[in-house]
């Protein structure tokens, strides 16, 4: 059986589906993301898992329990790191993860193991007596990853772990993720808009859109399920009748999409559909602005399934994904 | 009741972490009782009074000496000389004084032949409590004056009323002492408790307690006992140097204490439960902070805490009847101005602890355990 497993599960608020008939299956030991912009329904899948709110429709075991007939069994098998910052400001990083081992009623000489363990684990033993408000965002995430952690769950989720920190704590909090679930052989379903996460984190990711679950694979072979193996994108100065046409005969080009002078060509061969583009752009007395050319990426194949790239849906917040702003009515 | 103790060290860990917030919450309590209970406290004195002697005869005279002896000795009022009555009335309606006494012409006629002389008090009765001080100073003034007539016969069969009191005098800021030590409870519920609740709420830090086992008994439990604790505190520390500021005689007698810690415990669990039901639905951290005034008020002033409530009209009556503070106000007096037993409180104590056990059965069920 499966650790986690939803089949058809669907969360409407009043006329708004924001979760959509989704099913996937997460095996003990995987980490699996939820990769997608705001307003996917990543937020909202994950607290119907952990038991936030029950689902409208379909159904999801987690451990082997019922999300909604079973909360409890749910609740004592997961360790969840929420969206927001849920640490108490004034206490210490040891207070703070003191109570939440009383409240899972971790007993009092395995409390003492595991405080130190985890401690070590996210690198802040000697910040232990420090209230968590003098500590920085990378160090906060890392306080509430120890105690989503203190009561040894064998499902871990974190929505969006990373958000709001800088490069340098993003890289922190996944080295350490690695360690804790190389150690314990931890279950973990992350939610993340950031698809260096999703890429380099993930066994598999899951591409989410307004709700629906658009892909579903390893990074790897999501990358590998689109055209082309490099992505160029070029600008010109203009483009004459028919350029699009010329552009898809060039050599190793998959496909060719874009408008206005700004095209993104998937190609199996980025350096020889280049110099082949250069040659062609020249003897066509049209200028090229600019090119890049890079590998596949996650947004790329966003690009593929959805139509509209990852990083411009992310300006585009929804008001439906902050914490406890959620409509209350199903 | 291993996790709603939980809740309970967090609580009271993050207290201890917030000195302000006690200072803050026994501030307003200890101003009130002290402002208040100075200011109307004390007789009035000093009001203005003026006098218009149409009379010119001894009798008139006679009334215008007591009225300079109650000026210089009591008090109450000073005495200013009119000649005009209009311009007395003129100064009156502009509050340059506070009343007229005008000894008509003809008094002193009517009194040597005893035809029912009569004197007027035209007051500002805009101020029923300057009206009433008033009244009463010159009432008797009337009495010492008719005691001083000659002639006048003592009738024995007249009926006196004579006054026992069986508790010393209690001073205003001592009558004001029980309504204060339950604002201090009240404060500390809702600053430190239905304020702090929501705020937690809206910044998603109850969502961490939503994902454990808890249960919503224990968490509701948690937040009751840790409110009720701090409230506990808030009220000892005002009940301690409030009795220090008022005056109450042998304040720190160990059984008196005992029995006055016991109401604040039940006066604690019934308001920190009350704002739970009032605070379990709620999201917005605006909406503790806008009813916070308004549910003082409602509960604060029909309690009796300032006034008699037989005073009240029939709807703020009924306010009064459900109200805890009033049970809580009325057994603090009983404590702490007649130094009674238990039995004088027990009603009141039945009343705080099944008001708690409603109100918290009443916020579990509407609690909601999911988003």
């Amino acid at each position: 059986m499966s650790e986690i497993e939803t089949h058809q599960i669907t969360k409407r608020f009043r006329d708004f589906t924001a979760v959509n008939e989704i099913t996937f299956a997460v095996e003990r030991g995987e980490i699996f993301g939820l990769l997608g912009p705001n307003g996917a329904g990543k937020s909202t899948l994950i607290r119907m898992l952990t038991t936030l709110i029950p689902p409208t429709a379909g159904s999801a075991t987690v451990g082997g329990f019922d999300v909604v007939r079973q909360a409890d069994g749910v609740r004592r098998t997961i360790g969840v790191i929420p969206q927001a910052t849920t640490s108490d400001m004034e206490l210490s990083v040891e207070e703070n993860i003191l109570i939440f081992a009383k409240l899972y009623g971790v007993s009092r000489e395995r409390r003492k193991v595991l405080m130190k363990e985890l401690l070590e684990a996210v690198e802040l033993t000697q910040w232990a007596d420090k209230p968590v408000k003098f500590l920085s965002g990378g160090m906060r995430r890392r306080v509430e990853i120890a105690r989503g952690l203190i009561h040894e769950p064998s499902i871990f989720f974190l929505d969006e772990p990373t958000t709001g920190l800088d490069p340098v704590s993003r890289v922190a909090v996944w080295d350490m993720l690695r360690r804790v679930k190389a150690r314990s052989n931890l279950t973990v379903l992350l939610t993340t808009h950031y698809m260096d996460e999703a890429d380099k984190l993930c066994d598999r990711v899951a591409i989410m859109d307004h709700g629906n679950l658009v892909a579903l694979d390893s990074p790897l072979k999501l990358k590998a399920s689109i055209p082309g193996k490099n992505i160029l994108e070029v600008s010109f100065s203009h483009t004459p009748p028919g350029w699009v046409e010329r552009m898809n005969h060039l050599p190793s080009v998959e496909k060719v999409t874009g408008e206005d002078s700004i095209y993104r060509i998937a190609s199996a061969n980025g350096p020889a559909t280049t110099l082949a583009l250069m040659e062609m752009a020249a003897g066509a007395g049209i200028e090229v602005r600019s090119l890049s050319v890079q590998s596949t990426t996650l947004d790329d194949v966003f690009v593929h399934y959805t139509g509209r790239q990852l990083r411009d849906e992310l300006q585009e917040a929804s008001p439906l994904d902050t914490g406890f702003m959620l409509p209350q009515r199903r | 009741m291993r996790r709603t103790l939980a809740i309970v060290e967090r609580e009271l860990r993050r207290f201890r972490r917030t000195p302000l917030l006690i200072a803050v919450s026994m501030i307003f309590p200890i101003v009130q009782l002290v402002v208040l209970g100075y200011a109307f406290g004390g007789s009035l004195k000093n009001l203005k009074i003026g006098i218009v002697d149409q009379d010119h005869g001894l009798p008139g005279v006679k009334i215008r000496e007591l009225a300079g002896a109650i000026a210089a000795n009591a008090r109450t009022f000073q005495t200013i000389e009119y000649a005009d009555p209009g311009q007395a009335l003129a100064d009156l309606r502009n509050g340059r004084i506070n009343g007229v006494l005008n000894i008509p012409p003809g008094f002193s006629r009517r009194t040597l032949t005893q035809q029912s002389p009569r004197i007027a008090l035209i007051e500002d009765n805009a101020d029923n409590f300057v009206a009433g001080a008033l009244n009463s100073s010159l009432g008797g003034l009337v009495r010492a004056y008719n005691q001083q007539l000659v002639g006048v016969p003592r009738i024995d069969s007249q009926v006196t009323l004579d006054v026992v009191e069986i508790y010393p005098y209690v001073p205003y800021i001592q009558y004001l002492l029980p309504g204060s030590i339950v604002m201090s409870i009240f404060m500390m519920v809702m600053i430190g408790g239905g304020i702090i609740y929501i705020d937690d709420k809206a910044r998603g830090l109850h969502e961490g307690y939503l994902v454990t086992p808890i249960t919503k008994f224990e968490l509701i439990m948690g937040f009751n006992l840790s409110g009720a604790i701090k409230a506990v505190l808030a009220g000892s520390v005002l009940m301690t140097i409030g009795s220090l500021i008022a005056g109450i005689p042998d304040p720190f007698e160990p059984l008196r204490m005992m029995r006055v810690f016991v109401v604040i415990v039940a006066t604690s669990l019934a308001l920190v439960s009350m704002m739970f039901l009032f605070m379990v639905r709620v999201s917005d951290p605006l909406l503790p902070r806008a009813v916070f005034g308004v549910l003082n008020t409602l509960l604060f002033f029909p309690s009796g805490a300032v006034y008699p409530p037989q005073a009240f009209p029939g709807w703020m009556q009924v306010i009064a009847a459900i109200d805890p503070f009033t049970y809580a106000v009325h057994a603090f007096k009983n404590l702490l101005l007649k130094d009674t037993g238990i039995t004088a409180i027990a009603g009141d104590l039945g009343y705080l602890v099944a008001f708690s056990v409603v109100t918290m059965t009443a916020a579990t069920l509407l609690f909601r355990r999911t988003l």
